[in-house]
This record gives structure tokens, C-alpha cells and sequence, in this order.
């Protein structure tokens, strides 16, 4: 991949550009605040298409809020506000010829704890195509029985999709979760530190499948867990108090970061 | 504050204190154990073939009469007993009270007969003869007859009448139409027994009341108060879950909806007569007067809607239950966790969507808990009735075939009322009181059974779900 640092600006955060090919999401000059307390400041950065890009950082510096902000989940909540733009495929999505359900269905959303409704592992995965439109119900049962098998699911609930989806593993749950988005066949996963309720074995399956669904789509991960950023990510953003400070391939910014500041957080020593 | 003895404090502290909570449980479980017992025994044990009876006195009259219960004499040692005699016709009183002191002698015969007749309640005493079709029957014949032609309802018997003869030798001519029940409980064996004390409870849930509430059955009550509770039911639980959603998912969080939901949770303890003042005056003078003058103008100066009715009976209870389904439901809604909505949302739904497919089915079954609250309580309300629809004796029915089938105008019964009515109202205290534990037994399976209803629903749907918590 062909990533340009521009280095104009020495004392902010280095730029990494990529050429409008590659970059599928594009934030430019972000500010976000929740009832006028800054939680994100002048945040720029672009995120390359059918990569794996991973955002790092103490708790409370603000990867969550970005994430969510790309999905525009904060339009829920009244005392956020905002400006600068994030370019989803060369559209801002918060223009107004944006529709925000049609931002959601290209941008898929994968929570913290697993959040599968209380239906049939079926009607789970149905849920966002029947909010879209009417289909018959073999094309249905076919994208379903693809997202499933993309979640690396298929195998195990084959026999049992009109059981109740509550009484799966917080594993299965999470990839149910994981299918239950691919299937609207979005363009963009957002992933919300997806493993940190799991234990390590489901914990690696996730892995697994976030490095496999990129062949298909981009994906944005947040996580607490250095190995896992080095391990699944192409890219690695660093946040600190809603600052962005380091972002660069992830192979340099584990084993050769630009800044102290960068080092001391992988590493684990407090600044 | 003075400390505790140290014995006292180490007693508390090393164990007696879950005993403690647990005596208040077995307490409580006590109490209800009692009322349900009370209830039961007083209540079933009204429809029971009781033994008659017949007493000789020191001044030689006779009595023919079913041992109620006994009570001291004033101003002596011995006991008095009540009997309970019928015969209201001819002796003015259906009771006796007969001092211990005076019986000659009492026996048991197996002839003795007790017949609830219309009007004029029960007749005990002896069957000699039966006339009927220009015949007359005696002895084992006329036995026969009767047993025959009495187990037929009224309008497929023959005409004609019974000859019977009270415990003082007094003969009364009783036509075969006005007799509801027959029997001779001195003669029937345990099993027949059973047998009537059956057939009598299904007369009285199945049958309207006669004599002034005091006798006959209670089935236009219990039609009355469960109609009313369902009609109740569909008008609050709309508004109450619409009014939940409102505060906890649309509203702001702010001072003004706290201040709401403050006065939501008062407004649950305001007295229910309250309530009743209010119905009567904006449901049946203010709307109910309105709709009158409107479209029933002809009918006029006599109410149609302006008067009490089943309508504004159940909206006056609906009113009344309405603050229990919204602080039920608001309390589901809270539960559910914000991941479940952002979920949907992060999938492109719409707030209505996440509305309709994901947030209510995970709240029904606090709607449900909010519901069988509702119900309990409109079921055990009386005072407010009494205001705005409930009657002492209903000449119609609330449905019946004729169009409309459903007369949302009409005045109904209600057990709750027919209970204060029975005890309170009646010219026959004694009588009532056997009638007024029946029907407050009544009331409180009905009330157990719309409940129980209601949990079922909830317990399959939660199921349905594999919700488990």
C-alpha cells in the first residue's frame, strides 16, 4: 500500500494520506463534544479500504466516541455536538442528502457486550434485511445462510436457527452479532473492542474472522488489547485525550513508534 | 441511641436475625391461611346439605330447623341455640333461637324436606301429599313425583302443588313451578351429598339473584365485574404504554419529566372514591350529558349515556389503574439495556423500528406485571362504582342479542357491590352472612384467575423468547 507522510505540520500529529482509491473513510478537522466537554479535538485521519485499522488508547480518549460518530449513533443523544467532516466514499455523512439509515445499513456497528435481540438466531440475522426490503424467502434463507457462514457460525447453529439466540455462547452471540451486520452487506464494520467480554478462545475466533472479513469490507477496530491490535490490524491509531497522536502501519508503530508517548502506552509505563 | 445488651446484640448478630424474617414471612402466610380458610369453610360450607333438625320444647312446641350456631345466654349459664327454621310465610321469620334448656327431646327424621322456593326463600318441614292433574298422590307416590318432576326446570313441569306441613302442624299449598331445589338432607347418603352441595354451588354462579340479593345465585355479578375488568383492561393498557414510551423513551430527561413521573406514582394512592367523584363528574354529567343532548335528544328528559353505565365505569377504573400499567411498563422499559436499541439502530432502523420490533417485545412482560396489577386492583374496587355505573339489582344484562350485543350504557352488577349489598342492605342479616363469605370467595378467585391468566401469558411469551432472567 502506498501511504504518503506529509510532515508540513511537525508539531501536530503526523498525516498519513492515502489517494482517493484507497481511502474509504476520511476525517477531516473532527471535534466532538458532549454537552460542550471536548471529547474529541481536531481529529484527522484517513482509513484505507479493506483494511484492518485499529484504534488504541487509554480508556476515556475518545476511540469509542469516534467510532460511534462514524455510524452517527450520536445523533440518539442531544448534547453532542460537533464539526469537521468524516467522508464516507467521498460523501460527508452528515450532509444532508445523507440519509442515516442508509449510513447505518454501509456501516456496520459490532458491540462491546453481544446485543442479539430476543428472537430466533434467524429472525437475528432477518432483522436488518427485513428492514430494507421485502425478499423471498430463499433469497433470504441464502444471505443468511452466507452472513452466517461468513461469521464462521454456519456449522455450529445450522441445526438450531429458530431456537432462541439468547441462549448461545457470549461467543456465538458476538459473531451472531458480527452476522446479523454482514448480512445488509455493508461497506464498513465498526467494531467496538468485540472481544473484551469473550473468553481467549472465542476471543482468537474473532480475530480470525476480522482478519478474513477484509477481503470483503474495511474494518475499524477499538480495543484495549495491544496483542490483538498487533495482531489483527494493518493500521494502528493511537488516541489520547480525544487526540490523535500517532498513526502509522501497525508492524512501525509497535516496534518503531515516533513518539515517546506512543512507546510508553504500548509498553505499558505511564507518562 | 442506647446500645443494645451485649447478649441482646450477640443474639442478633449470631443468627436470630434471619429467624426474624423468616417469622415475618410465616406471619404473613398465617394470615392468608386464615382468610382463604375463613373464606372456604364459611363460604362452600353454605351449599352443604346440613342436617335438620326437629326439636320438641318444654312448652311443647316443635321446631323443624338447621343448627346454626349456639351462644351463651345473657345472665346465665347455659346456652342458647340458633336454628335456622325457614318458613318466612307463615312465621314472619326464617330464625329461632332456642335455649338449651327447653328442648325435650330432638331427633333426626329422614323425612324432613327443605325446598328453596320463589318467592319467600326456604320451607322446611314434611311433604304429605302431591295434587297435580286432578290426582292426588301420597306416601311413597307422591315421593316418587317429586323426585321426578322437580329434577325438570320450571317451565316443563306439570301444574300442580305440593302439600306440605310445617313443624307445627300447619298445612301449606306450594305450587311445583316456584320451587328451585328439592331436597331431604336427612336422607341422602355422603355421596348424594356431594352431589347437591355441587349442583347448589352451580346455581349460584350460574343463576341471578332473587328475593333482594339475599338468595339465588350470583352469575349477572360475576359477568358484570369480569366485563368490566377486560373492557378496563383494553382501554388502560393502550394509553398507559403509550404514556411509558412517551417519558422513557421520547421525552428529555429533565426536571419536568421527573416532575411527571413524580406525579404519575402519586396519583396511584389517591383514594379511589376520589376517582369516583371524578367520573361522575366529567364521564357521566360532563361527556355522558354532552352525548345525550347530541344524539340521544329524543329520549330526553330520561339518560341514555348520562347516567352511570358500564363505559364510564370502566373508564373511572382505568383512570384509576392507569398511574400502575405506566410505572410498570416505564420500569420494563428501563431495563432493557441500551445496547439492545443501539443495536437496532446500528442496523438502520428507525426509532419507531427499534420501537415496535426490539424495545416492546423485550418490555410485554412488565406491560403484562403492569396489567395483572391493574386487574387486581379493578377488580376489588367498589367505591368508585358505586358512583358511576354499578346497580344494586340489573334488569338487563350488559350483552345480550339485540343490537348492538354490547350496551356500553347499560347499569351492571359487580360482585364487590353485591357483597356490601348482600351484607349491609338485606333484610335477612343471618342469611346474608353465609352468602357474604361465598361471594367474597368468589371475588377473590376471579381476581386469582384474571391474574393467573395474566402470568401464564407472561410466562409463555418469556419462554417463547428463552428469556430466562
Amino acid at each position: 500500500m502506498l501511504a504518503s507522510f506529509s510532515s508540513a505540520n511537525a508539531a501536530s500529529a503526523p498525516v498519513m494520506r492515502f489517494s482517493a482509491e484507497q481511502c474509504c473513510l476520511s476525517i477531516a478537522q473532527f471535534h466532538l463534544a458532549y454537552a460542550g466537554k471536548a471529547a474529541l479535538r481536531d481529529l484527522t485521519l484517513d482509513i484505507p479500504r479493506h483494511r484492518v485499522t485499529a484504534f488504541i488508547g487509554p480508556s476515556g480518549c475518545g476511540k469509542s466516541t469516534l467510532l460511534r460518530a462514524i455510524n452517527r449513533l450520536h445523533d440518539l443523544n442531544e448534547s453532542v455536538t460537533h464539526s469537521g467532516h468524516i467522508q464516507l466514499e467521498g460523501q460527508d455523512i452528515h450532509d444532508a442528502t445523507m440519509n442515516v439509515t442508509e449510513l447505518r445499513q454501509r456501516v456496520g456497528m459490532v458491540f462491546q457486550t453481544p446485543n442479539p435481540f430476543p428472537m430466533s438466531i434467524y429472525e437475528n440475522v432477518a432483522f436488518g434485511l427485513r428492514l430494507q426490503q421485502r425478499l423471498p424467502k430463499r433469497k433470504r434463507d441464502d444471505i443468511i445462510e452466507w452472513a452466517l457462514t461468513s461469521a464462521a457460525l454456519w456449522d455450529e447453529v445450522k441445526d438450531r436457527l429458530h431456537r432462541s439466540a439468547w441462549q448461545l455462547s457470549g461467543g456465538q452471540q458476538q459473531r451472531l452479532v458480527i452476522a446479523r451486520t454482514l448480512a445488509i452487506q455493508p461497506d464498513v464494520l465498526l467494531l467496538d473492542e468485540p472481544a473484551s467480554a469473550l473468553d481467549p478462545i472465542s476471543t482468537l475466533k474473532i480475530e480470525e474472522l476480522i482478519r478474513n472479513l477484509k477481503s470483503q469490507l474495511t474494518l475499524v477496530l477499538v480495543t484495549h488489547n495491544m496483542q490483538q491490535a498487533a495482531r489483527v490490524s494493518d493500521y494502528t491509531a493511537f488516541l489520547q485525550h480525544g487526540e490523535l497522536v500517532e498513526y502509522g502501519p501497525t508492524d512501525q508503530v509497535f516496534t518503531n513508534p515516533r513518539l515517546q508517548r506512543t512507546e510508553n502506552y504500548i509498553t505499558g509505563r505511564t507518562t | 441511641m442506647r446500645r443494645l445488651t451485649p447478649r441482646l446484640y450477640n443474639a442478633l448478630h449470631s443468627g436470630l436475625w434471619p429467624w426474624l424474617c423468616a417469622a415475618c414471612v410465616a406471619l404473613s402466610l398465617l394470615m392468608l391461611t386464615a382468610l382463604l380458610t375463613l373464606l372456604i369453610t364459611r363460604g362452600l360450607g353454605h351449599f352443604w346439605p346440613a342436617t335438620l333438625e326437629e326439636v320438641t320444647l318444654v312448652s311443647g312446641d316443635v321446631v323443624i330447623g338447621q343448627p346454626v350456631r349456639e351462644a351463651p345466654l345473657p345472665n346465665a349459664d347455659s346456652l342458647e341455640r340458633l336454628y335456622f327454621t325457614g318458613n318466612r310465610d307463615i312465621t314472619g321469620a326464617n330464625w329461632r333461637w332456642v335455649a338449651i334448656e327447653d328442648i325435650r327431646h330432638q331427633t333426626v327424621p329422614n323425612d324432613l324436606i327443605r325446598l328453596e322456593r320463589s318467592p319467600w326463600g326456604d320451607f322446611l318441614g314434611r311433604l304429605t301429599a302431591v295434587e297435580s292433574e286432578g290426582q292426588r298422590l301420597t306416601g311413597q307416590e307422591a315421593w316418587a313425583f317429586v323426585n321426578n318432576t322437580l329434577a325438570k326446570p320450571a317451565s316443563q313441569r306439570p301444574a300442580g302443588q305440593l302439600l306440605l306441613t310445617t313443624a307445627d302442624g300447619q298445612t301449606l299449598y306450594q305450587s311445583l313451578d316456584s320451587v328451585t331445589h328439592f331436597q331431604t338432607p336427612n336422607a341422602m347418603s355422603w355421596g348424594q351429598k356431594v352431589v347437591t352441595w355441587g349442583q347448589r354451588i352451580w346455581q349460584f354462579l350460574s343463576e341471578g339473584p332473587r328475593a333482594a340479593n339475599t338468595g339465588g345465585g350470583v352469575w349477572p355479578a360475576i359477568f358484570g365485574t369480569v366485563l368490566m375488568v377486560i373492557l378496563m383492561s383494553v382501554i388502560v393498557t393502550p394509553f398507559g404504554v403509550l404514556a411509558a414510551i412517551y417519558l422513557n423513551e421520547i421525552a428529555h430527561q429533565n426536571r419536568l419529566t421527573h416532575l411527571v413521573r413524580i406525579g404519575v406514582r402519586n396519583l396511584a394512592g389517591v383514594p379511589s372514591i376520589v376517582y369516583g367523584v371524578f367520573g361522575l363528574g366529567v364521564f357521566v354529567y360532563g361527556i355522558g350529558g354532552s352525548i345525550d343532548s347530541w344524539f340521544f335528544s329524543d329520549e330526553l328528559p330520561s339518560p341514555t349515556f348520562g347516567t352511570g353505565g358500564l363505559l364510564w365505569a370502566s373508564l373511572t377504573l382505568a383512570l384509576l389503574t392507569l398511574p400502575v400499567v405506566i410505572v410498570a411498563t416505564e420500569e420494563g422499559l428501563a431495563r432493557i439495556p441500551d445496547t439492545q436499541r443501539e443495536g437496532a439502530v446500528a442496523l438502520g432502523a428507525t426509532r419507531l423500528e427499534t420501537l415496535t420490533r426490539v424495545v416492546l417485545p423485550m418490555a410485554t412482560p412488565a406491560i403484562l406485571t403492569g396489567m395483572i396489577l391493574a386487574v387486581a386492583r379493578a377488580a376489588g374496587e367498589v367505591a368508585p362504582l358505586m358512583l358511576v355505573g354499578v346497580a344494586k339489582l340489573a334488569p338487563q344484562m350488559p350483552v345480550d342479542g339485540e343490537f348492538p350485543y354490547l350496551h356500553l350504557e347499560r347499569k351492571f352488577m359487580h360482585l364487590g357491590y353485591h357483597l356490601f349489598d348482600t351484607a349491609f342492605h338485606g333484610e335477612d342479616v343471618q342469611a346474608a352472612i353465609p352468602l357474604v363469605f361465598a361471594i367474597a370467595l368468589l371475588l377473590v378467585l376471579i381476581v386469582l384467575a384474571l391474574n393467573l391468566t395474566a402470568i401464564f401469558l407472561r410466562h409463555y411469551l418469556r419462554r417463547q423468547r428463552g428469556n430466562e432472567c
